[in-house]
């Protein structure tokens, strides 16, 4: 049903991605003329969500400028940052919903949109139960928007089915400190990193994942403190670092249980703080014991004397951080791997106070927020659990429904993948969501699309997951909708709008409305604005981990920004958890969890030697579907290239710049080689941004932590092989439109 | 503006050119970049670094150029080149020891970084500086700087010529200036770059 209408070539033709090199109305013309308005705003790509100004005249964004009085980043702005504004005015904005038809997309009114949608959606549930019918949501969405995908799911349409994308980001980091600390937030503002004696990154690529973060790792250099870096690649940030640890891939949990066996067998845990405010040390000190320097180094590649002294330097600093991010947590372990980190921090006391703690970068743009008011599959707004008779009933009372009628939890995101491809869910409505690019094991992303009998997509630009949908509806870019973010330092932000959709295009908040609308409950869904929405979600996160009761708009704008929880209106929110020494957990205290050792879901074997992992670039964001298209960024980085340590490229006789082809249990691409000492030599890296030929995503496999269901991006197993020549990727202007820069002025 | 200083610490660099795209927005050269921006050897290392121009006390680009088109202004930022003077020739891109000075076909003349001459004069920062993610660009008062770890210096020795610049480096404390001899780098090197036609 829901194979491509027409030719790819058409609908990339059409659609685009068309890189933009120039601002609206050109570099010389409309956009240099003075804004009407300078909007104070945060950018939409990255957890980060740095302020910003947004320059506008008319109903369009023509530039920026930065916002220095912003405390988080004053001003610093990533390259996608200062290129965001590109997005305004762009050709490939969709700007009418979309039906398709044999002959390819056509545009149509909203009304005929939205009828046909409700009704596919109501037909298929009558026909295979509520639960047949699945939502995707978005993590780069703003929380209203998040919110209210959750109610629809659940209220709307009745099914259990709901998750995002924030499934791909750091759902592994709130596993773990849902069960150490009772709640999913990094503890700590970013302000107290300058003031670590030592701070450990652990599996993050601070300089190209999390720009702005930089700078708070160089003012503590400045301050005499210590880095000590973890990761199979040497990021940007290394070039700094007092200590590199190379770790192997899928195998950071191992070096965290080794640091802990030094600290133990050295006596440098603080045992004060653990007898007065945790629980569960004995189990993880005895599960510690088999971790010797020497075992871990034969697992992890890092040398023994590493161990010792990393060990040392952290648990002998007053106070100390850790900083960690997808290379721990994409993988089949990622829970135990973060937990290892928290149980570290708990070790030694760090955490509570002034420049200690352990933190999650969060990636996704509004990647805390998102996930904290029910667009995940087990949670209702406010963190609550689905399966808590009390947050149920306190939902059901804010949502006017009786606690009965919400579902139970449903399948994450890949779960859904999969339960369409079996054929368990017949349909699917997904909001800025791009499965076949983010998704592991592409091939499989693919097929499942085939198989939907309704797939309807919301969305600003047409991605490559949309060009299988039965409709599109034409949604809203961040600055086209007023609303809130939460940052990576759990800080809640306000996104001012700053102009409308363009065209026939809509808020995404009145699209869920119409829908809800058509579906028989509109009297669910009354809200005149997104403010309206808000309203709604301060009162269901009331009393919830996340409470966000206190905080309104003009609080925000106010602050700079408030920290949740903040229960009540005069309350000034919480920048620094636990500082009273208790954890979120009804007793009071932090909760050691023990760990447990598991190979990765794609073991490296001799058919398959290699150690394949995959991140970001800085230039490009996601699944691309915005970055892409701006053309200055397209540039910085075109293509995914093969980073490879020169060992390996010689036995593989891979010259630099040489094409090659990487084949994994799953599938095959072909890319070119980047030969740099900058990466373990058993270990090759591509960047996941990209769609077809390009896509890392053809490579990765589908196995899943089994508590947070997070892919295991950052371990596969590969081989390598010199390629004759260029792909068809590489040779098609249309999958490949970088290198021609058309429209350049 | 007053009591800034502009100050570059290479080593801060984490290469991802925001100061090269925030410089295309600046308006008296939209769309063109005049960040110097270089990987210095990917394939050994992430080390990066992104130039502005270090604005001299006595400019070399000026002393070289055939038709007096370069000028410095009181306030000590060496300005682009004068259209109505300028003839294209190169000879500033060859003189500059730093390698600032390039010439834009487009506009058929020599254009570089003017510190943001359009910001600073508004109160504004820099472009480059202001969003610089790391801070290896910086544009602040000089007791702002006096508490990092690097610390600034403005003297170049570059072989017999001595450089005095507005721009500061940062360098490792105990450092006075930095002094740097082509022919050092040319001879000690064996790497690829200078290995011997075979």
């Amino acid at each position: 049903m829901a194979e491509l209408p027409i030719s790819l070539e058409s609908l990339l033709e059409r659609f685009g991605p068309h890189p933009a090199y120039v601002p609206p109305g050109g570099w010389h013309d409309e956009s240099r003329n003075a804004p009407e308005r300078l909007v104070k705003t945060h950018c939409c790509f990255c957890g980060q969500q740095c302020g910003i100004q947004l320059k506008v005249r008319g109903n369009q964004v023509t530039g920026f400028e930065p916002w220095e009085e912003f405390p988080f980043n004053r001003g610093m702005l990533c390259p996608k940052g200062v290129k965001r504004y590109m997005q305004g005015g762009h050709p490939d904005r969709l700007l009418d919903p979309l039906m398709r038809t044999p002959q390819g997309f056509r545009a149509s009114s909203w009304d005929e949109a939205l009828d046909f949608t409700a009704r596919r959606l109501r037909e298929i549930q009558e026909k295979y139960g509520k639960d047949s019918v699945a939502i995707y949501g978005g993590a780069s969405l703003i929380s209203e928007k998040s919110y209210l995908l959750g109610k629809f799911a659940r209220v709307a349409l009745g099914t259990r089915h709901i998750d995002y994308n924030g499934r791909l980001c750091m759902v592994s980091a709130g596993a773990a400190y849902k069960l150490a600390f009772g709640v999913d937030r990094s503890p700590f503002p970013w302000s107290d990193i300058p003031k670590a004696q030592v701070v450990l990154v652990a599996g993050a690529n601070v300089a190209e994942c999390a720009p702005i973060t930089t700078d708070y790792l160089w003012r503590c250099r400045d301050a005499g403190g210590k880095l000590i870096i973890v990761d199979p690649r040497m990021t940007p940030i290394c070039r700094n670092a007092d200590m590199y640890l190379p770790v192997r891939p899928g195998t950071d949990l191992a070096l965290y249980m080794g640091l802990l066996h030094v600290i133990l067998r050295d006596g440098l845990e603080c045992r004060d703080f653990i007898s007065a405010h945790t629980t569960g040390f004995e189990q993880v000190a005895e599960s510690a014991r088999a971790w010797d320097p020497r075992t871990v180094a034969e697992k992890t590649g890092v040398p023994p004397e590493s161990i010792e002294r990393a060990a040392s330097l952290f648990a002998k600093a007053d106070r100390a951080i850790v900083l960690h991010a997808r290379g721990v947590e994409h993988q089949s372990k990622g829970v135990e791997n973060c937990s290892a980190l928290i149980n570290l921090c708990l070790a030694t006391g760090n955490i509570g106070r002034e420049g200690a703690g352990c933190a999650m970068i969060t990636g996704q743009g509004n990647g805390q927020g998102g996930r904290e008011h029910g667009q995940k599959c087990d949670q209702l707004p406010g963190q609550r659990s689905i399966s808590d008779l009390e947050a149920r009933a306190h939902t059901a009372k804010v949502w006017r429904i009786s606690p009965e009628d919400i579902p139970q939890a449903g399948y994450s995101a890949v779960e859904i993948m999969e339960a369409i491809h079996r054929g368990e869910i017949k349909a699917l409505l997904s909001a800025c969501f791009n499965p076949l690019v983010s998704l592991p094991d592409a091939k499989f992303t693919k097929e499942a699309l085939e198989r939907l009998e309704f797939f309807g997509v919301v969305d600003f630009f047409m991605s490559e997951t949309a060009h299988h949908a039965d409709v599109v509806l034409a949604g809203s870019l961040q600055e086209e909708e007023e609303g809130v973010g939460c940052t990576a330092e759990g800080r809640v932000i306000h996104i001012q709008k700053a102009v409308d959709p363009p065209g026939n295009a809509k808020g995404d908040s009145w699209i869920y409305c119409e829908l809800a609308k058509r579906l028989g409950k509109g009297q669910y869904f009354p809200y005149a604005s997104t403010r309206e929405i808000y309203d709604e979600l301060r009162e269901a996160s009331r009393g919830g981990a996340a409470d966000y009761f206190g905080i309104t708009y003009e609080k925000i704008d106010k602050n700079m920004g408030i920290f949740w929880p903040c229960p009540s209106l005069d309350h000034p929110g919480t920048p620094r958890l636990f500082e009273d020494g208790r954890s979120f957990h009804a007793d009071g205290k932090h909760h050691f969890v023990v760990t447990e050792w598991r190979d990765s879901g794609d073991p490296v074997a001799p058919e398959f030697p290699i150690y394949l992992t995959t991140g970001r670039v800085v230039s490009q964001y996601l699944s691309g579907t915005q970055t892409r298209r701006i053309g200055s960024l397209v540039e910085q980085y075109p293509n995914p290239r093969l980073e490879i340590h020169p060992q390996l490229a010689e036995q593989c006789k891979i010259n630099d710049g040489d094409w090659v082809n990487v084949t994994t249990r799953r599938n095959e691409i072909t890319l070119q080689a980047m030969v740099v000492k900058t990466i373990r030599p058993d270990t090759v890296f591509i960047p996941y941004h990209w769609p077809g030929g390009r896509s890392a995503n053809r490579l990765t496999h589908r196995t899943l932590d089994p508590r947070s269901k997070i892919p295991e991006y950052k371990v596969s197993a590969c081989q390598l092989r010199r390629a004759d020549g260029p792909p068809d990727w590489a040779l098609s202007s249309l999958e490949h439109p970088s290198e021609s820069r058309n429209g350049k002025g | 503006m007053h009591g800034y200083e502009f100050y570059v610490d290479p080593s801060r660099c984490i290469g991802c050119q925001s100061c090269v795209k925030a410089c295309e927005e600046c308006d008296t050269h939209r769309g063109t970049s005049m960040v110097n921006f270089d990987f210095i050897d990917r394939g050994g290392t992430t080390a990066s670094a992104a130039y502005v121009c270090w604005h001299c006390e006595e400019p070399t680009c000026a002393m070289a150029c055939p038709t007096d088109a370069i000028k410095k202004g009181d306030d000590g930022i060496v300005q682009s080149s004068l259209k109505s003077r300028c003839i294209g020739c190169s000879n500033c891109v060859l003189a500059c020891p730093f390698g600032i000075p390039k010439i834009f076909p487009e506009y058929e003349q020599m254009m570089k970084c003017d510190m943001c001459y359009d910001r600073t004069s508004e109160g504004k920062r820099p472009m480059c500086a202001t969003v610089c993610p790391s801070q290896a660009l910086a544009y602040v008062r000089p007791e702002e700087i006096a508490g990092r770890r690097e610390k600034p210096t403005n003297a170049f020795q570059f072989g017999n010529q001595k450089v005095i610049t507005r721009v500061h480096m940062m360098v490792p404390a105990g450092t006075d200036s930095v002094s740097l001899d082509v022919l050092d780098y040319m001879w000690e090197e064996s790497d690829v770059a200078f290995a011997q036609p075979q």
